[in-house]
């Protein structure tokens, strides 16, 4: 009670310029207990790459990332995490409809077995994506004597990056799947569209947002990720070796410029990506 | 509208064509639903989801189980009893239990701070909450070795007074918080958007404190999301493999999580035992997606 009261004077006392005239307590408490951690734990950090970045002269900076090797992990890393979110775009298309809009049975299995790749952890995947894919795996093993290698080459690298992405795009589709008004179906059949007609026409242009919102989320995991990918991957500079690893072996050689340089392109990506995503939601939610 | 739109003008629809079907729809097709599609489509749909879960998601979750006991029980036991494998599942546990307390009181007090109170800058602010999510774990890795390490901006001044902050404890845990740093605000942020600030107002209003109101009008109303959070959190914390990568060091028994562990034991050809560790931490996946399952079915009756 008391503090109550003495929060209500002093709020009284501030001019409500800043903090919206709310009754509810603990806006200084909770808005600087966030900026504080937010700062300490994101902010600061990243704001030692930028500074670690500028003491970079351009010229290095750009010597660095146009050397053949960061280039081509660069261009492994952001062409196969493309092709890899296109993948999905499609396939994770197909499993949220057919778990919104068909029944069979072990649907409800299938569906908790999409957030797998959220829950399992990456090594863990990495490990038993190398060990399926390698030439004694079981499905290494089956295409080894056709002359087919996954493990160990790019297509190895695709693999753990579609594992990783599905279920962005599975889940970012799903909802709006749920949402969508069968009214604008039943009125596009009875003006005479054929169902392929209506799902081309109608449907997919309404899941646009979501299904773009979905591969930019899957791309922009896929570009980063790690743990997943080292173990199936070759690892080879110039062939297999992705963007993160080049950073973890520039930093194990003490050549901190490289792996801030490299970063430095990775972190951009992020924000990029990140804008994009965001105004991606907001045209999803004009559209809702 | 603008989908409706688009489906009127679903051009390639001459006159005639469009007469023949308003007859056909006029008269109630036998077996399917004017909206649905042909059993033979239905089918192979089907198929391939199922085809394209089994191949990506079950195949590597049967892996990891099969190669952990194909050496025999008394094998599985050793690999995940061995004092190396102990302290691995020790720390991160460790670990896990620190960053998951640190990001829950952040996410109340950010949940609490953009959804009962407005102020400028707020989408900003929501932005870089969730930029964790797409910064690549051994970038987060890398700023903190580079603010900590010994070439970093804080190294000397750490070591002259004898912190260790980088392959110890407090980098490890740094790296999972940054890592984690999103996952309970953003539980939290919709569903206190949703339920907004009238029931906080109305037990402050009847004379409840500050933090009464907290614990007994919103504590009970978020109590499943915040759980939820936490448990998403937690998988997370216990499975971070890239950011403590780079920050750890790998000393063995020492600064090893039970993911570095893994890496380690594949490293060295010991497939039996790495996998043997990491059927754990699958097995703590299934049960985090059983939980999350529950807890979904609860949030979705709470909320009408």
């Amino acid at each position: 009670m008391a503090l109550a009261k003495t929060l209500a004077i002093r709020t009284a006392a501030i001019p409500p310029r800043f903090r919206n005239q709310s009754v509810i307590p603990g806006f200084g408490l909770t808005f600087g207990l966030t900026l504080t951690w937010l700062a300490l734990i994101v902010l600061l950090p990243l704001g030692a790459l930028v500074l670690k970045a500028y003491s970079l002269t351009p010229t290095q900076f750009w010597a660095i990332l146009a050397s053949p090797r960061t280039l081509n992990a660069l261009k492994l890393s952001f062409g196969l995490s493309l092709l890899a979110a296109a993948i999905n775009a499609v396939f994770g298309l197909i499993i949220a409809w057919v778990l919104v809009r068909y029944d069979f049975p072990g649907k409800r299995i299938a569906d908790a077995l999409v957030d797998i790749p959220f829950a399992l952890p990456t090594a863990v995947a990495g490990i038993a994506l190398s060990s399926i894919y390698a030439s004694n795996g079981w499905i290494g093993g089956l295409l080894d004597p056709v002359g087919i290698k996954i493990a160990f080459t790019k297509w190895g690298i695709l693999i753990a990056l579609i594992f990783v992405g599905l279920p962005f795009l599975v889940r970012t589709v799903q909802p709006v799947l749920i949402d969508l008004d069968p009214e604008i179906e039943h009125a596009a059949a009875s003006l005479g569209a054929t169902r392929w007609q209506t799902i081309l026409k109608v449907i997919v242009p309404s899941l646009l947002p979501a299904i773009l919102t979905g591969f930019a989320l899957a791309f922009a995991r896929a570009v980063g990720e790690y743990g997943s990918v080292i173990f199936i991957a070759g690892n080879l500079p110039n062939m297999t070796e992705i963007a993160p690893l080049l950073i973890i072996i520039r930093l194990e050689e003490f050549r901190y410029a490289d792996a801030t340089a490299i970063a430095c392109v990775m972190l951009f990506a992020s924000f990029i990506l990140l804008f994009i995503i965001n105004r991606l939601q907001s045209w999803a939610e004009s559209r809702g | 509208m603008a989908v409706i739109d688009a489906g009127m003008r679903s051009g390639n629809l001459s006159g005639e064509n469009l007469r023949e079907r308003r007859v056909t729809n006029t008269i109630p097709e036998r077996g399917r639903p004017l909206i649905s599609e042909p059993l033979a489509v239905r089918a192979a749909l089907i198929a391939i989801a199922i085809g394209f879960i089994s191949l990506f998601i079950v195949l590597p979750l049967v892996a990891v189980f099969g190669q952990a006991i194909a050496k025999g029980y008394s094998a599985y036991q050793a690999a995940i009893t061995s004092s190396d494998a102990l302290s691995a599942i020790r720390l991160t546990v460790i670990v896990a239990a620190i960053s998951v307390i640190l990001n829950l009181i952040f996410g109340l007090a950010a949940a609490w701070t953009i959804t009962k109170f407005d102020f400028p800058g707020k989408t900003v602010l929501i932005t870089f909450i969730d930029l964790p999510f797409s910064v690549s774990p051994v970038v987060a890795g890398l700023v903190f070795v580079l603010l900590f390490g010994a070439q970093g901006l804080l190294g000397p001044w750490l070591s002259d007074h004898n912190i260790k902050i980088l392959f110890a404890l407090p980098g490890i845990v740094l790296a999972t918080v940054f890592v984690t740093f999103p996952f309970v605000a953003r539980e939290l942020i919709p569903l206190m958007q949703e339920q907004g600030t009238a029931e906080e107002e109305a037990a402050l209003s009847l004379g409840a404190s500050g933090f009464a109101t907290f614990f007994r009008v919103t504590l009970p109303n978020i109590k499943w999301a915040l759980l939820y959070g936490v448990l998403l959190c937690n998988a997370r914390a216990m499975g971070e493999f890239g950011a403590v990568s780079v920050v750890s060091g790998h000393i063995r028994g020492q600064t090893n999580t039970m993911p570095l562990h893994i890496e380690i034991l594949y490293n060295e050809y010991q497939f039996g035992a790495a996998f043997a560790v990491a059927s754990l931490l699958a097995l703590l996946a299934l049960v985090t997606l059983v939980l999350k399952t529950l807890l979904e079915r609860k949030l979705e009756r709470k909320t009408p």
